[in-house]
């Protein structure tokens, strides 16, 4: 490993265990109920979120999904005020008022989280547009599980991208579960690459639970379409170790599939090459560093006071 | 504002032309304004409404999009939150239902979700207009499902005056409009093209009267009018434009009714859980004790809207059924 390479990883490594770590605090803090509603973890994904937004601008837009936190941070979003949204807290990223899963900072191109499945597809396209009239290069990249490409705002959003050539990287994170459906059961024919790839975009598939196949392919992508190479499509093949929800039982999952991806798990891997390859690098040190950041975060969460009921109706805009 | 070509003015354009206007000025001034919809560009739209702006602003503002309203719509929202400020065109208002999604979960609630962290500043330009035999998908008003939604402002306007006055309101506002148009108003020419423009939110007093207060908006102001002139010399009538639903000038209608002491509230809308019940509604709590009858809605009636003239006219309300309305309102 050169000495190129150690940063890179580095870098990489600390951005997946600050994903991790504030995941685990999410899930520790569902259960003590100090977050709401449902909540969705990206456990086991850190790889594809960490990747795919290295290649990023600040100014870049961002489109995700229900299962966004990992993608926020990636992107820059401030753990403090994210955790203090899911406390529903008034210092929180929305005011407390939109919760884990409607994410958004304008300032970072974060263009919002999404309940709805797909949602973000057309609305990456659009932005998209406002991309491609500020002529500076800059792209969209947007975030969306193998689940949604059944839906049709898929079809319609990718299908318009393609029409209007915008500079928009659809990333499909295959994470094997739609929900509580293996997606092979739902899936049939034709396979997800040769589907994408018939709207008429570059369409390719990496290992997703590694970290630098995942940035290297969305950086060749990011670089087309900076350029006027339009959109394109990558999957990134990773699985998700929560379940769909916290407090999810998951009756339809085999625990020997997940005693196996396990054995995958992406940061795992980057701590071995970081620790084998004699780099010399202080990967526990870089783990530690995650886990004081995320307690700060959830003390933050904690002490912040709740939103004020007379904000109910500012916002609201008409 | 009855058609009156000979008093309207030299200048003053159809209802149609009025947007077409609206949209040139807009594109003209802010280089942020774009549009985008099926057959828009090239083909100037099916009713013609954008004609010529695509040759004088070119492809990428004046974008034809593939029949896919979902994917355009959520693609406005998207322009819009980084930094547009797309008209995005629903051929007919009934295909609303076909692309829900970026009007009601994403335009109307991501700037409150967000805690004010994104804008969405669309407008959904659409039109209606029962009557003309286009059958039960192509016919619908359904400004009251928009108006229920928070976060959503729905302009109706009723004349070209408004026509180009809420467009370029809508434009240049921070939040999302759906706009509605009447498609039986856009060959009309109306009176009052000089009349100072008036704000989103202010109704409009089209006619003065003392015996009964209508409420009433888009085409069916035309007819409410024709109905008060037929009763002239019976019942003397005031007609309020509300011009807006949301916002709604609840003190201007409530102030009328307090007045004359009767109120019917007149739509194109279907009649049941109408747009009409929450206005009376609204006048109930605010002018109870200065009624002197029963608060009436001649809505639609509870049908999709027939193909067959003779059962359309049935349908929709009219002058004649207007007039009809009007004197059990103001005898009750």
């Amino acid at each position: 490993v050169s000495a190129i390479d150690t940063a890179r990883l580095l870098e990489r490594f600390r951005t997946m265990t600050r994903i991790r770590a504030f995941e685990e605090r999410v899930a520790k803090h569902f259960r003590e109920g100090d977050i709401h509603g449902f909540v969705h973890t990206s456990i086991g994904q850190e790889a594809a979120a960490a990747g795919a937004c290295a290649p990023l601008r600040r100014t870049d837009y961002l489109t995700t999904t229900h299962r966004g936190h990992g993608h926020c941070l990636a992107k820059g979003a401030d753990p403090g005020a994210m955790m203090a949204e899911l406390f529903g807290r008034a210092t929180g990223i929305c005011g407390g008022k939109g919760g884990s899963m409607h994410i958004a900072a304008t300032e970072l191109g974060i263009l919002g989280a999404n309940g709805i499945v797909g949602a973000g597809i057309p609305i990456a396209t659009g932005a998209g547009l406002a991309a491609r009239a500020a002529g500076d290069g800059t792209v969209v990249l947007a975030f969306f599980g193998e689940g949604a490409v059944h839906s049709g705002a898929f079809h319609e959003g990718v299908g318009l991208a393609v029409a209007l050539q915008v500079p928009v990287l659809f990333i499909c994170e295959n994470n094997h579960y739609a929900e509580f459906t293996s997606s092979e059961s739902a899936w049939g024919a034709p396979p997800l690459l040769e589907r994408a790839g018939a709207y008429g975009l570059p369409a390719s598939s990496v290992d997703g639970n590694d970290v630098i196949a995942v940035e290297d392919a969305v950086r060749a992508a990011a670089d087309a379409a900076r350029t006027g190479g339009g959109p394109s499509f990558i999957e990134a093949r990773t699985y998700r170790m929560s379940g769909h929800y916290e407090g999810d039982a998951e009756p339809y999952r085999d625990p020997a599939e997940l005693a196996a991806w396990r054995e995958r798990d992406p940061i795992e891997r980057v701590r071995a090459l970081l620790e084998d390859g004699g780099s010399g690098a202080d990967a526990g040190e870089v783990e530690r560093a995650a886990a004081e950041e995320m307690d700060r975060a959830v003390e933050h969460a904690h002490a912040a006071p709740y939103p004020d009921e007379s904000t109910l109706l500012e916002g609201v805009g008409g | 504002v009855s058609v009156a070509d000979a008093t309207a003015g030299a200048d003053a354009p159809l209802y149609i032309e009025a947007i077409n206007r609206a949209l040139g000025d807009r594109l003209a001034a802010d280089d942020r304004v774009m549009l985008m919809g099926v057959d828009i560009g090239k083909g100037g739209g099916v009713y013609g409404a954008t004609r010529g702006l695509y040759d004088r602003f070119g492809p990428e503002r004046v974008i034809d999009t593939p029949i896919a309203e979902a994917g355009v719509l959520g693609a406005g929202v998207g322009a819009a939150m980084a930094g547009l400020r797309p008209v995005a065109e629903i051929m007919y208002m009934d295909f609303l239902t076909v692309c829900l999604d970026p009007i009601v979960n994403q335009a109307a609630k991501l700037r409150y979700m967000t805690g004010g962290g994104l804008r969405v500043p669309i407008v959904f330009r659409t039109q209606t207009g029962g009557g003309r035999s286009a059958g039960a998908q192509h016919s619908q008003s359904l400004e009251g499902i928009l108006a229920h939604i928070p976060g959503l402002h729905v302009y109706c306007p009723s004349d070209a005056r408004d026509a180009y006055d809420l467009l370029a309101a809508a434009i240049d506002a921070d939040h999302p409009v759906c706009y509605v148009e009447n498609r039986r108003l856009y060959g009309k020419r109306h009176e009052g093209w000089d009349r100072d423009p008036l704000p989103p939110g202010r109704a409009r007093v089209v006619r003065s009267g003392d015996d009964v207060s209508v409420i009433t908006w888009g085409r069916m102001v035309h007819e409410v009018i024709r109905a008060a002139d037929e009763l002239a010399s019976e019942l003397s009538v005031e007609v309020l434009d509300a011009r807006t639903l949301v916002p709604l000038d609840e003190a201007a209608i409530v102030a009328s009714v307090a007045r004359t002491g009767r109120c019917l509230i007149v739509h194109e809308a279907v009649e049941r859980f109408g747009p009409g019940a929450e206005i009376a509604t609204r006048v109930l709590a605010g002018a109870l004790f200065d009624l002197d009858g029963p608060v009436r809605v001649h809505g639609a009636k509870p049908a999709p809207v027939p193909y067959s003239p003779s059962l359309e006219r049935a349908h929709l309300p009219d002058a004649e059924s207007i007039a009809l309305a009007l004197r059990a309102v103001a005898t009750e």
